[in-house]
């Protein structure tokens, strides 16, 4: 198997930690292209046979000035022959495109790691601008890593000279003769990305010669220019993988293809009301080019709106769905009470980043768990569910809309910057292996002179869903309180608690359809269970793994349905002396754990807008078990 | 074909109890509605009243049809969702001053400027009732309110004004009690596109005669111009007109026989504005029924056909998008042997 969710096997766990990987950032000025190198590079990778994990890290600003630390953009990937599961904790090789990108990102470049450093860009002005007195390559200070050094600006000029490209655009493709040299470093095929230069740059069949000439004058470079043993061919072996067929996705993607898939298999059209906010955009622009599957894109005015229409198109029958980040969460929190109130379905993804207020943009956290769970006026409980992996989001789409539309509920799906944004292979599911789940609209109008009744419920305690239009069944509903099964207006202390509970309890009930709580790796009780949720399965993983190799007592559970969670998981939880939870926040799941289950549940905090490395968490396991 | 039998007024009123306080102008407006409903030929499963929050925004559990009584100043937002997901429902806005122009004004604009099919009933009470009083983005200065206890000191904003800014393609004013309200509905029914209806109506309890200085029996004449398109625009029992003076660009008040008596036209934009603002405290009547109407087309008709366009000849497949992108197979797993 060869994806981030990939669960290790007996065989795996026990062999040695893997050599055959390696971790490359691409580092450069926020122009420089770096996410597209990385993702071309990506690519090549995945169609390599390796399994990879990926980290973009971009900042906030479109075009920060040039050369400034603050306008640095990189691209981290994890390759190798064996299950990666994250994006690796220190990079073996560092490319920087300039001193802005070589001063932020040398310090996390392993000790004898490789640079690679476009001295061409090494000028006073830039040196200034990045803060050096001197320039590192001409001082010791890089002495701990292996330097090479070339003028990757000229050569790039010398390569697209008969293109006749003006300065400026023959610099661009600088980013494509370095993906040249990175492909020749790691013996991966051009053919790919020259194919995709030829259709991106269909219209400019010139941009698109001077880029393939780039990418292969760096290649060519790598073979025939001796650069000493530092930067040798590597070959990393193809990784295990279940046969199949197989893509790169990201965590858009597959979101946005398994809330197409959900709709599907609820038989239903879908309205996707949208307002564009950082990390989350990328889903509505995905959704927005369907419109075959039945699907409407609605950019709203704002987030409250665009949560109100998906709202107003589930009470006419379609699947509403509504998607942001938690600046935007926050602002569609009434509407989210009143389809708990009105009992409609309703899925709600939160793309989250670092908070709170604007906070941190494009960087990952994933601290907008009790806004999830508990973020709401008044009780108003709802499912919540969270997405472990880019692949991992396809299956929790779905489950969010089997779950909104079965128990006609909203059902927050919680998924991140990190997620949102890396990469990962996919092996591509067999639509047929998933079981449809059409809805069903009530449509038997009650006798003459006998009420309609949109409160009645069935044996989940879900109400009917009756859509305008359905002659002999018209109703008013609305966020006021209501008698149960009328619907008519009653704040009644009898109703109102009555009301109360039978929300909760339809909520509850979910637990009925979802599956026990695994244990993904180790044993079931022991000394010490490591609980997380959403990103941090894959640092959470392999530390566990490392811990297990050295003999450690300790297990990886990973938890999807926080809301309601798995029947078991009181009992599983209690089996275990010890239980650590580390997460990207303040410590927020357990403080549901604890609240929950009673179980001395103990935080390991990171809230620096950066993924967990193993080393933290193997770190903190051995702390837990000293 | 089954025999279409016609509905009354009664068939439209739900089995709730109506719970405005005695006296309320809101009385006058449900029945002018239910009293119209039957007339347009909509049935009632394909009709939906979608209200926000304030005492006009309980009108949907009143009506005997579908009803979506919703949050504050957010209805625009959810009737924009119903109507997207079902084009063939007839769509009704319910709201007042507060909920429509002050919370909800961002949602009252972008409806406006999109131009969904819709009627929006905007009850202009000039106070917040619900909420005991308090004065209203609408409320004119000096409004004294247990919120502004030495007067209100905010310049109120003009309903028709800001649908006229926000691009509506029909605004209309009408009077709750006032017989010709089932009239200004019909054609705010009749119109495709967002319909936008102010109703001036009384608020018996903390804002009782906010609108009598036009409204009175003993000043109607005098201070109400009801549009008639192709009519000449006169008031004040036959005996006035409204002109317009080219060379100061206002309108002005003239004898009825004067030659310059101006003729509704609907369709023009900039009369509408100087109608809209006509100044009261220069003498000028209030400007009633349908001011402008100019229709253009709506949001839904033009969003169902890209979607129709752009999906044309293209087959749903999922499992061709779920593969979609560059793939390649593995065959064996590579240390199998």
């Amino acid at each position: 198997m060869a994806s981030a969710t990939h669960l290790i096997t007996d065989d795996e766990a026990h062999a040695r930690p893997p050599l055959e990987s390696m971790v490359v950032r691409f580092a450069g000025d926020s122009g420089d292209g770096m996410q597209l190198t990385g993702g071309q590079f990506t690519l090549s990778t995945a169609l390599a046979g390796n399994d990879l994990a990926t980290f973009p890290d971009f900042p906030a600003e479109i075009r920060a000035p040039q050369g400034t630390t603050f306008g640095v953009s990189a691209f981290q990937i994890n390759f190798g022959s064996t299950a990666i599961d994250t994006a690796g904790d220190q990079p073996d090789v560092l490319v920087a495109m300039n001193p802005a990108a070589l001063k932020v990102n040398v310090k996390s470049l392993r000790d004898g790691g490789l640079i690679i450093a476009d001295e061409g860009e090494f000028t006073s002005r830039n040196l200034t601008k990045a803060g050096y007195d001197a320039n590192p390559l001409d001082d010791d200070s890089l002495a701990r890593w292996q330097l090479v050094r070339f003028n990757i600006s000229q050569l790039t000029l010398d390569a697209v000279k008969p293109f006749g490209l003006g300065n400026k655009e023959a610099l661009r493709c600088k980013n494509m003769w370095t993906l040249g040299l990175a492909l020749w470093m790691f013996d991966r095929s051009r053919q790919p990305i020259v194919d995709w230069l030829t259709t991106k740059f269909a219209k400019a069949p010139q941009l698109a010669e001077a880029n393939i000439a780039a990418l292969n004058a760096g290649h060519a470079y790598g073979e025939t220019v001796e650069m000493g043993a530092s930067v040798r061919q590597h070959h990393i072996a193809a990784a295990p993988v279940e046969p199949g067929l197989y893509r790169t996705v990201t965590g858009a993607e597959s979101l946005a293809v398994g809330l197409v898939a959900g709709a599907q298999l609820a038989g239903l059209d879908m309205l996707f009301g949208s307002y564009p906010i950082t990390p989350a955009s990328p889903l509505l622009h995905h959704l927005s080019r369907l419109k075959e599957f039945g699907i409407t894109t609605f950019q709203a005015e704002d987030e409250i709106a665009a949560i109100c229409a998906a709202i107003g198109a589930s009470y006419a029958g379609k699947l509403g769905i509504t998607s942001s980040s938690g600046p935007g969460i926050a602002l569609k929190t009434e509407a989210i009470g009143l389809a708990v109130m009105t009992e409609l379905p309703l899925v709600i993804v939160n793309s989250q980043r670092g908070g709170p207020s604007t906070g941190l943009p494009t960087k990952t956290e994933q601290s907008d768990l009790y806004q999830a769970v508990y973020g709401r006026n008044g009780d108003a409980p709802l499912p919540v569910i969270a997405a472990r992996s880019p692949a991992d989001a396809f299956d929790c789409a779905i489950e969010a809309c089997r779950i909104a539309t079965r128990y006609m509920t909203p059902v927050m799906l919680l998924t991140d910057g990190y997620i949102a944004n890396a990469a990962e292979p996919w092996k591509v599911p067999e639509m047929s292996g998933y079981a449809p789940f059409p809805v069903h609209f009530h449509d038997d109008a009650p006798p003459v002179g006998e009420g309609v009744m949109p409160y009645a419920r069935n044996e989940d305690l879900a109400r009917p869903w009756i859509r305008p239009g359905t002659p002999g069944l018209e109703h008013r509903i609305g966020g006021i309180e209501k008698a149960p099964v009328s619907g008519n207006i009653d704040y009644s202390p009898e109703a109102h608690a009555e009301m109360t509970r039978l929300r909760a309890a339809k909520v509850a009930n979910v637990a009925h359809s979802i599956p026990d709580q695994q244990v993904c790796l180790g044993n079931e009780g022991g000394r010490l269970a490591v609980v997380g949720w959403g990103s941090t399965f894959g640092p959470i993983h392999q530390a566990v793994r490392r811990a297990r190799l050295r003999g450690l007592d300790v297990a990886h559970i990973h938890i999807r349905h926080i809301a309601p969670m798995p029947k078991n998981m009181s009992v599983l939880l209690k089996g275990y002396e010890h239980i650590l939870v580390p997460e990207m926040n303040s410590g927020q799941l357990k403080t549901i754990l604890r609240d929950q289950f009673l179980v001395d549940a103990c935080p390991l905090a990171k809230t620096t807008g950066q993924p967990f490395t193993i080393a933290e968490i193997e770190a903190a396991i051995e702390g837990m078990l000293r | 074909m089954n025999e279409v039998v016609k509905l009354t007024a009664k068939d439209w009123a739900s089995d709730q109890e109506v719970r405005w306080c005695p006296g309320c102008g809101d009385y006058a407006v449900l029945k002018a509605v239910q009293r119209t409903m039957p007339d347009l030929g909509t049935a009632r499963e394909k009709t939906v009243f979608v209200s926000g929050i304030g005492c006009s925004s309980r009108f949907p559990y009143y009506m005997a049809s579908y009803g979506f009584h919703t949050i504050h100043g957010r209805a625009p937002a959810v009737a924009t969702g119903v109507k997207l997901a079902n084009p063939e429902l007839d769509v009704w806005i319910i709201t007042g001053d507060g909920d429509a122009l002050s919370i909800g004004g961002n949602h009252t604009m972008h409806l406006l400027r999109r131009n969904l099919d819709c009627q929006l009933l905007l009850f202009n009470n000039e106070i917040y009732g619900l909420t005991k009083g308090q004065y209203s983005p609408t409320s004119r200065i000096g409004t004294r309110t247990p919120s502004t206890p030495f007067g209100s000191v905010d310049r109120p904003a003009n309903p028709c004004s800001f649908a006229l800014g926000a691009g509506a393609r029909f605004i209309a004013r009408a009077i709750d009690v006032h017989k010709s309200l089932p009239d200004v509905l019909k054609d705010a029914h009749g119109h495709r596109g967002a319909s936008f209806v102010e109703i001036f109506q009384n608020c018996v309890v903390y804002n009782d005669d906010v609108f009598a200085s036009f409204t009175a029996k003993e000043f109607a004449a005098d201070r109400q111009l009801w549009l008639t398109q192709g009519e000449k625009m006169l008031f004040g029992g036959g005996t006035k007109g409204i002109s317009f003076d080219r060379e100061r660009m206002v309108l002005t008040i003239v004898d009825a026989a004067d030659s310059g008596v101006l003729v509704h036209d609907r369709k023009n934009r900039t009369l509408a504005q100087l109608l809209i603002e006509m100044p009261a405290t220069a003498g000028f009547p209030v400007a009633l029924g349908v001011i402008y109407e100019d229709p253009a087309p709506t949001f839904e008709s033009a969003v169902l056909d890209q979607n129709r366009t752009i999906a044309a000849g293209k087959k749903p497949d999922l499992q061709a998008l779920v593969a979609k992108g560059q793939s390649w197979q593995v065959e064996k797993e590579p240390r199998a042997e």
